[in-house]
């Protein structure tokens, strides 16, 4: 797939949280293809101490619209500054990089799409593409509490949404791995995206129930092209790196304890 | 070489990540990752960390060993017409040798970087950048070995860098590439742990580049032989300040990171710079420095 450095527009800034916000980017050319799970590497202008391009996931194409849309959580200067783009602004991508979730393998196929904190961004994308290809999406997302939970009525209009809170203020009480739906219903295989415990949870539970699992995974990076060998995960194949080889992986491939 | 500009080991992959982005064809040369005799998985994640105006690396040579490139990887790059140059590393004198020896016999590839520089391996690498003596030594066992241009990547982490660019020139190097990347620290104050798996890493990016400026005045006053200028060129007018100073080439290193398109901006920078001071070519301003 194609890779492509440009400046797209800012179109839309929203902050569905004080610790989020949700950039909807345009341009005047039809947007690349892209898979979802892939990422694109965002330059961020005005802050001197930011000196490397942010990964950031792709949270959802509309492509009749032609926006992109980058759902960004606030952790340091780099992502502060980001908050503070205005419509009309411009954002320097590189993209899209990385492999993104496995495509449809049947029909009628029932994927159970796991996300935590800003970790659930990427599956709205995934989640639209597997029901317009005929799979049946499930999504179970995970927050610390309800007023943590993103883009809720966006995820509903797609699937089935389960919840779980750690405070119990919207959904089930406690973990995702702790959601009883995952004691009463079988599914095909499942996707991952969110911090590295939860994803690591998941992934004993999708090995103790023999379902396929992959995760998506975001090491530390900086080319996001497979050329620095920064952002390496150990997997049965050795070191590879996250940008390249995934960011998702199949949790087979990779040496985790679980 | 079509023109000044070369990508920095480490920086570019093996040119064909970046395809997208550049023609490759217009690259005045690509130095392909650090290259040993046998493969190596590097060290632990994490391997990178940033800081003002620049980055720490500690990622210690992961490749796929020196056969692996022969046959795999040098059959895709021969048929890109610009010229591939391999980076060469190893932990003793006769690795070296026996890693440049094979890619002597690689007709597509003009000239070898010697890197003896690294400071991210335990074992060789930086250790015989910086010593007189140890860079003699490995420089005259791959001079042997190899009958490519050899060009001798130095280490900033010394002395005198001076000294041994001359130790290198003396022992066999056609020309000196400087500098590798500076050795640095950065800590996680909560963890009280250092951030990179194997504590200290090497600095790169523009944070560095004054040190290589003057590393590379230093040296081009010191020897005879050409040096090729590195470290934290991020566009034309970082480059120029290295063909000034005394460099007849440059390497693009960490900029590719940020841009990966840089490489022929710094191409086409240098030529309107030199249209716009009546320069017919770049070796009319090499080392002329007013100082």
């Amino acid at each position: 797939m194609k890779k492509y450095v440009k400046d797209l527009t800012v179109k839309a800034v929203e902050f569905p949280h004080e610790l989020y916000v949700l950039l909807k980017l345009t341009d005047k050319e039809t947007l690349p293809e892209t898979v979802p799970g892939q990422f694109v590497e965002v330059k961020v202008e005005g802050s001197p101490r930011t000196f490397l391009r942010r990964p950031i996931s792709i949270n959802f194409v509309d492509r009749e619209k032609n926006e992109l849309w980058l759902l960004i959580k606030k952790v340091g200067e780099g992502t502060h500054k980001l908050a503070e783009l205005k419509v009309g602004d411009t954002l320097n991508l590189v993209f899209p990089l990385g492999n993104g979730f496995s495509p449809v393998q049947k029909e009628d196929e029932k994927v159970l799409l796991v996300g935590g904190g800003v970790g659930v961004a990427p599956l709205l994308d995934y989640g639209q593409y597997l029901k317009a290809h005929g799979a049946n999406p499930v999504f179970l997302l995970g927050a610390r509490s309800k007023s943590d939970l993103l883009e809720q009525e966006l995820f509903k209009a797609i699937a089935p949404v389960y919840v779980t809170t750690e405070d119990g203020s919207e959904g089930e009480r406690g973990f995702v791995t702790q959601h009883t739906l995952l004691n009463k219903e079988h599914f095909d295989r499942i996707s991952v995206c969110g911090p590295k415990p939860m994803m690591v949870s998941v992934a004993r539970y999708a090995k103790a129930t023999n379902t396929p699992c992959e995760v998506s995974l975001e090491n530390m990076m900086a080319c996001g092209l497979g050329a620095c060998l920064c952002c390496v995960e150990k997997t049965v194949k050795g070191n590879v790196c996250v940008c390249k080889e995934g960011p998702v992986f199949d949790i087979n491939d990779l040496t985790w304890n679980i | 070489m079509k023109n000044p500009v070369m990508t920095a080991s480490g920086t570019f992959g093996y040119g064909v990540e970046f395809a997208d982005f550049v023609n490759l064809e217009e690259i005045g040369g690509i130095i392909v990752k650090g290259t040993t005799l046998h493969p190596r998985e590097g060290n632990d994640y994490p391997r990178m960390v940033e800081t003002a105006s620049g980055m720490l690396n500690c990622v210690g040579l992961q490749n796929k060993g020196v056969d692996y490139f022969c046959k795999h990887i040098y059959p895709e790059l021969k048929n890109i017409k610009t010229n591939f140059l391999v980076n060469v590393s190893g932990s003793s004198p006769e690795d070296y040798a026996e890693c440049a020896a094979r890619v002597n016999e690689l007709d597509g590839i003009p000239a070898i970087e010697l890197n003896i520089s690294c400071p991210n391996v335990k074992q060789g690498g930086m250790a015989f950048g910086v010593t007189t003596e140890g860079a003699a030594a490995v420089v005259k066992a791959v001079r042997e070995a190899c009958h490519k241009t050899l060009i001798v990547k130095l280490s900033p982490n010394v002395t005198s860098i001076s000294d041994i660019a001359l130790a290198v020139q003396d022992a066999g190097a056609d020309a000196v590439s400087l500098i590798n990347t500076l050795m640095g620290m950065v800590i996680d104050i909560e963890k009280r742990k250092p951030v990179l798996s194997i504590a200290t890493g090497g600095m790169s990016g523009p944070a560095v580049k004054p040190v290589a400026v003057r590393c590379v005045w230093q040296v081009a006053k010191a020897v005879q032989i050409p040096v090729v200028g590195l470290g934290g060129i991020m566009n034309a007018e970082d480059a120029i300040e290295f063909l000034l100073a005394g460099a007849s080439a440059v390497e693009i290193g960490t900029a590719n990171f940020i841009d990966p398109a840089v490489t022929l901006k710094v191409v086409k920078g240098i030529d309107e710079w030199l249209d716009r001071h009546g320069c017919k070519s770049v070796s009319e301003i090499i080392g002329q420095l007013d100082a």
